[in-house]
């Protein structure tokens, strides 16, 4: 029992069922699930679905973390993603065609991928601080995905290509399999070789582990490289979703859902020791924690007020001087002080 | 000159006892400092000399024992408030700010203020009065950046007279310094004296202490030696009170010192002339198959930037490396790793564990660092591996799955062994592999260095206890000050023959 | 007793001495040259490709129309220095602003709105401060849940736009005093009236300089004795007043307030900021450096109505600005730690 309570990845899970089990009170229709011409349908059903593009950034973003990092561009490389594939099958004759879709998704995601190798490179090669260089994407991708699509929200017709985010597959939404294969694919390359290992060590003792020859420049330009890669499927997805580049719009403000998702999955924003059950539980906890607070009548404009108190208690949680006050508490009253006085002057 | 024990003490520290998590920093120390004196605080790794000085600027809390200054107790919570009280500090890495000018820093904090706002021209006219009082004339305008060590150092120094100090702690202020600086500087600090100000000087440099001080106090391993004149305590003695005894029961172990090396075919590795700028002159280093050759000499004497340039942790600017006879470019960890040379770091937390990682995790790190991220150490190779050397080293808790920072660290010591061992280098560089850690790891340590080398491995062996030098290697380079000063063969060799050697050799061979 | 470089004496070495010193004196405007450099040389290239670009109402639009910009980037200068960041200020003039609208809208004079709508963005700022301090948040976590925060209390207090009928408050945009051809607003003239006292806060004031030393080298300030912690919290506090001025600002401007406006602008002002010469590491730059900044990015927008060219080249424009600055940066940072 006590094994499993210090588990890493219990206290976000909790908070996952927790959340789960209040809308299934509040609402009880939250749980159920209808069966349609073979097709599942129902609140849990489009949590599933709705959460796939978030799923492939966090999972980028977790493995960019656990390297001490930050990828703030990943938003900025889905509208990019979203651009490229829909523009190669709007200037398509055949836009129906799974030969000019698979085209069009090879394109964007070797475009997306070259954007998340040039974050690597000013992160690894260049040793900017990896906020800063991944801000210039930020800032310089939207700018691209327009001009790709001449400033317009390109939109198209395509049955194979909506399919991607609206179809069905074995009774289950086909994203949420392109969610289960990016999880597996990611949690094979981490862990059945030895670079999730090596990535903590970079993370956590970057001296340590140069000194035992570990060779960190790559390590740090592949999880780069993987979280472009990633975000370009996620642009993928979400083109597919409203069959239209909208390079405004296209994952606006996912860096922050994505960090969001890492940090409640147990995995610190100072590197190191990462969990990808722990981000699958964050994002889950997060695209749920969205759709309770429509569901209570929130406009969801408002969600940020909710999201800023989690991150609050999260990292208050977390925070070195609540466990101290708390240990203060507990044991001796010495340097209660210190912290203080220095304001006071 | 001596001063008067009369003269009444500036700051009495009694009993000052420091606790860190398993760890006693300070243990009941006393330590005196009086008006118009230089005093050294001398000591090894470990010793306690920047814990004790950290208590007394407020940057530790004391857990007991008492501060007076000037005759009044007092506690303090910061720098600042020590500051207040006319204690400042200047610290090896100057602690200014290298992006304002040479005036501003002197007077950060102190500007002149005319009706609220800074009159800079005030200011800087301020600042050139104090540097000038230090005998340093130079444009107060000018960035700080643009200036040597040296003079950062005592612009650092005036700073300190800006809030009419009284006390000047001077923590390692000569380790980057070359020899008329350091002239320079001692020329300002006995001018401070002369007007009444108490230093406490920290160095590494015999020479720079015995040409300073008015007074020594010796810690080790966070306990109190003793309080000397300068004037009347030989060096050898002020050695071995730094270094102690090792009384514990080791004698055990068999000296290694008479071991026969083959020493016909090419060395392991040959270093000819390495050296880097203001960190080590040029020394000649080689080590032969099978053999363990020592390095001896104190802190600060160039041991580890030595071998740090051999293994291309840091990159030498003058001087070639040989592997078997054969010129080799090692200018990273990397290279070395790749011509089998593994290197253990005498700064165990920061450069040697990955504290989250799990005892196995790191052992295999080594092996797996080498291999590349594709080709995974299996689990089941891993678990033998892992057993093996946890079973070998004596590895306690035998828990490979426990986080390494758990560990105490005698036992982190033997995982980092473990992890170099695993990959079977011809050539290990161990630095103060045994520092700090309790007696029964340093005896399985030991035993180990000594049977691996019988085998054939080659060790370069640094360690503070000149004992346990002696009775591992079979040649010892002596170091000081930044210099390698000679090479001893240990066969016969007694202890007090190697203090001696580092207290007056190299003196005499270079003017 | 110290041994200076000895006096020089041919001619060449006096010009090559005056350089020297130069340098050494004023190492970090060159960056803000730099940027006076960028902002002529497109001048130059405009007037010469359109003929009839510079004019005193180009200069007038250019201040004008960057108002609020300009207020943001000062008060991110502040942060910056610190070697923080603040990713907050657009959700916050958002927020401010509809704050604003709304209020008057609803009879509340503006005498109380105004300064009700500052000390909201000096809350938010003191709550990243604290966040930042105590908890021992990255400044870029903390002032994340800043923009959340500020972005979602926008939504709050209206989901779409409030009109602004206060004559008070659009005065502050109606009101031009021209000469000559040359023309100002109060909010231009509350724009450059923070500019002014940004420079006097942090180059005459001792609260001022400890910023520079906290950038430079926080540990050193705190070895010092300078008061850092307060020092830094204020920096944040600073940068939540200028947003909530901006609010104002950008409320008087477009007559309305607007939950959604402002998403972006932080990347905006952390551009300008740092093409203005202001190290992202801290420690050095000047809010004349981040006004020049403003500028450059103003006059890049112009430019590029002028050319009639995609609108989105402006984001590319000022990415690729910002890349290269930031790698000299890199560059000059490296080269300094060498030095020494």
């Amino acid at each position: 029992m006590k094994n499993i309570v210090k588990h890493r990845v219990f206290w976000p899970a909790v908070a996952l069922v927790a959340l789960l089990m209040l809308n299934a009170i509040a609402r009880p229709s939250f749980l159920s699930i209808t069966v349609q011409d073979g097709e599942l349908y129902g609140s849990l059903i489009s949590l599933l679905r709705n959460s796939a593009p978030l799923m492939l950034v966090a999972l980028g973003m977790t493995i960019v973390i656990a390297t001490r990092g930050i990828d703030l561009s990943v938003g900025a490389v889905m509208a990019v993603s979203g651009a490229v594939a829909l523009t190669i099958i709007a200037d398509s004759p055949t836009p129906e065609a799974p030969g000019t879709i698979a085209t069009a998704v090879a394109v964007a995601v070797v475009v997306t991928l070259i954007a998340g190798a040039w974050n690597g490179f000013l992160v690894a090669v260049l040793g900017i601080q990896p906020i800063i260089a991944t801000l210039v994407l930020m800032l310089a991708g939207r700018g691209i995905a327009l001009l790709i699509t001449n400033g317009e929200i390109t939109t198209v017709n395509s049955a194979p290509y909506k399919f991607m985010s609206q179809g069905y597959l074995l009774g289950f939404p086909f994203a949420f399999f392109v969610s289960i294969a990016a999880i597996v694919i990611v949690v094979l390359v981490q862990r059945r070789t030895a670079l999730g290992m090596l990535t903590e060590a970079v993370g956590i003792n970057p001296e340590a582990s140069r000194l035992a020859g570990v060779r960190s420049r790559g390590i740090i330009w592949g999880a780069y490289a993987a979280s472009g890669l990633l975000a370009g499927f996620a642009g993928i997805l979400y083109s597919s979703n409203i069959m239209a580049a909208d390079s405004n719009a296209a994952g606006n403000l996912i860096e922050l859902d994505a960090i969001l998702a890492v940090v409640l999955g147990g995995t610190s924003l100072m590197g190191g020791k990462f969990s990808i059950a722990g981000t699958v539980i964050g994002v889950f906890t997060i695209q749920t924690l969205k759709s309770t607070i429509v569901f209570l009548g929130v406009p969801s404009p408002v969600t940020p007020v909710f999201m800023a108190a989690v991150v609050i208690v999260v990292v208050a949680v977390q925070s070195p001087l609540l466990r101290r006050t708390a240990l203060r508490a507990v044991g001796s009253i010495r340097g209660s002080n210190s912290n203080t006085t220095e304001v006071a002057k | 000159m001596p001063v008067d024990k009369d003269v009444a003490p500036v700051i009495e520290m009694r009993g000052i006892t420091i606790q860190f998590p398993g760890v006693k920093a300070l243990d009941a120390v006393d330590f005196t400092l009086r008006r118009g004196e230089v005093h050294s605080l001398m000591g090894e790794n470990g010793a306690g000399k920047s814990t004790l000085i950290k208590a007394l600027t407020g940057v530790y809390a004391i857990d007991s024992g008492s501060i007076t200054v000037g005759g009044e107790p007092r506690t303090f919570h910061t720098t600042a408030d020590a500051q207040a009280a006319g204690i400042s500090t200047v610290y090896q890495e100057v602690n200014l700010c290298t992006n304002l000018s040479v005036g501003e820093n002197v007077m950060l904090g102190h500007e002149v203020r005319r009706a609220g706002a800074i009159d800079w021209r005030a200011t800087h006219r301020e600042a050139a009065r104090h540097l000038e009082a230090l005998g340093v004339n130079l444009d107060t305008r000018t960035g700080l950046f643009s200036h040597s060590i040296a003079i950062q150092q005592l612009i650092a120094i005036s700073r300190a007279m800006v809030t009419d100090s009284t006390v000047l702690i001077l923590d390692e202020p000569t380790s980057s310094l070359d020899r008329s600086e350091v002239e320079q500087l001692f020329g300002v600090i006995r001018e401070l004296r002369d007007r009444g100000v108490a230093i406490l000087f920290v160095s590494h440099f015999l020479d720079q202490v015995y040409e300073i001080s008015d007074r020594i106090t010796v810690l080790r391993n966070g306990k109190l030696v003793g309080e000397y004149e300068a004037a009347k305590l030989p060096r050898n003695e002020l050695i071995s009170s730094m270094i102690g005894r090792q009384l514990e029961d080791l004698a055990e172990l068999s000296s290694s010192a008479a071991r026969e090396i083959d020493r016909s075919s090419a060395p392991v590795l040959k270093a000819s002339g390495l050296g880097k700028k203001g960190v080590l002159e040029p020394a000649d280093l080689e080590v032969y198959e099978g053999e363990v050759v020592g390095i001896a000499g104190l802190l600060g004497s160039g041991r580890t930037e030595l071998v740090r340039l051999m293994y291309g942790a840091d990159r030498s600017d003058s001087g070639r490396l040989e592997v078997h006879g054969k010129p080799a470019r090692i200018t990273t960890p990397r290279h070395a790793i790749d011509r089998r040379i593994a290197f253990s770091s005498e700064d165990r937390r920061a450069e040697g564990i990955v504290g989250d990682l799990s005892v196995a995790e790191n052992i295999v790190l080594g092996i797996q660092a080498r291999r590349g991220w594709l080709r995974r150490v299996k689990r089941s190779e891993s678990d033998s591996i892992v057993a093996e050397y946890i079973d070998a080293l004596g590895v306690r808790p035998a828990d490979p799955d426990r986080p390494v920072r758990n560990l105490s660290g005698g036992n982190q010591q033997k995982v980092l062994l473990a992890r170099w061992l695993a990959t079977a280098p011809e050539l290990i560089i161990l630095d103060e592999p045994t520092r700090g850690i309790d007696v029964g790891a340093k005896a399985d340590i030991q035993r180990k260095v000594a049977e691996l080398s019988a085998k054939g491995l080659s060790v370069i062996f640094i360690s503070s206890e000149i004992e346990e030098v002696i009775r591992l290697a079979q040649r010892i380079t002596v170091m000081r000050d930044r210099r390698k000063i000679g090479e001893l063969e240990s066969n016969g060799l007694h202890v007090d023959d190697v203090i001696d050697y580092i207290a007056n050799e190299g003196q005499e061979n270079v003017a | 007793m110290t041994d200076l470089k000895t006096a020089a004496t041919s001619p060449l070495s006096t010009v090559l001495g005056a350089l020297n010193t130069f340098r050494s004196r004023h190492a970090s405007w060159i960056p803000v040259f730099a940027a006076v450099l960028i902002l002529v040389v497109m001048f130059g290239f405009a007037q010469w490709w359109f003929g009839n670009f510079l004019s005193l109402r180009l200069i007038s639009a250019l201040l004008l129309d960057n108002a609020y910009l300009l207020i943001l980037a000062v008060g991110m200068t502040f942060v910056i220095l610190t070697g923080g960041i603040d990713l907050s200020v657009g959700s916050v003039m958002a927020f401010t602003g509809i704050l604003c609208a709304s209020l008057v809208s609803q009879g509340v004079p503006a005498g109380v709105a105004v300064p009700l709508m500052i000390a909201a963005g000096a809350a938010i700022g003191l709550l990243i401060g604290v966040l930042v301090h105590y908890f021992d948040v990255q400044p870029f976590i903390a002032s994340l849940v800043g923009m959340f925060l500020a972005r979602g209390l926008a939504f709050l207090v209206s989901l779409r736009s409030i009109k602004v009928e206060d004559e008070w408050i659009l005065a502050l945009q109606s009101t031009r005093f021209k000469f000559g051809d040359f023309y100002i607003t109060p909010t231009g003239i509350i724009a450059l009236v923070v500019v002014v006292v940004g420079v006097l806060l942090l180059q005459f004031t001792r609260f001022g300089r400890t910023i520079y030393a906290i950038g430079g080298n926080e540990q050193s300030a705190r070895l010092m004795g300078l008061p850092v912690v307060r020092t830094k919290i204020l920096a944040y506090v600073i940068s939540g007043v200028c947003a909530g001025l901006a609010g104002l600002v950008l409320t008087a401007y477009q007559g309305s307030g607007y939950p959604l406006n402002g998403s972006g602008a932080e990347l905006d002002t952390i551009a300008a900021v740092v093409i203005g010469g202001t190290l992202l590491t801290g420690g050095s730059g000047y809010v004349i450096g981040s006004m020049i900044g403003v500028f450059v990015y103003g006059t890049i927008a112009i430019l590029i109505n002028f050319l009639g060219a995609e609108q989105s080249w402006k984001r590319i424009i000022v990415g690729g600005l910002l890349l290269v600055f930031v790698v000299v940066q890199r560059v000059i940072v490296t080269r300094s730690s060498r030095r020494t």
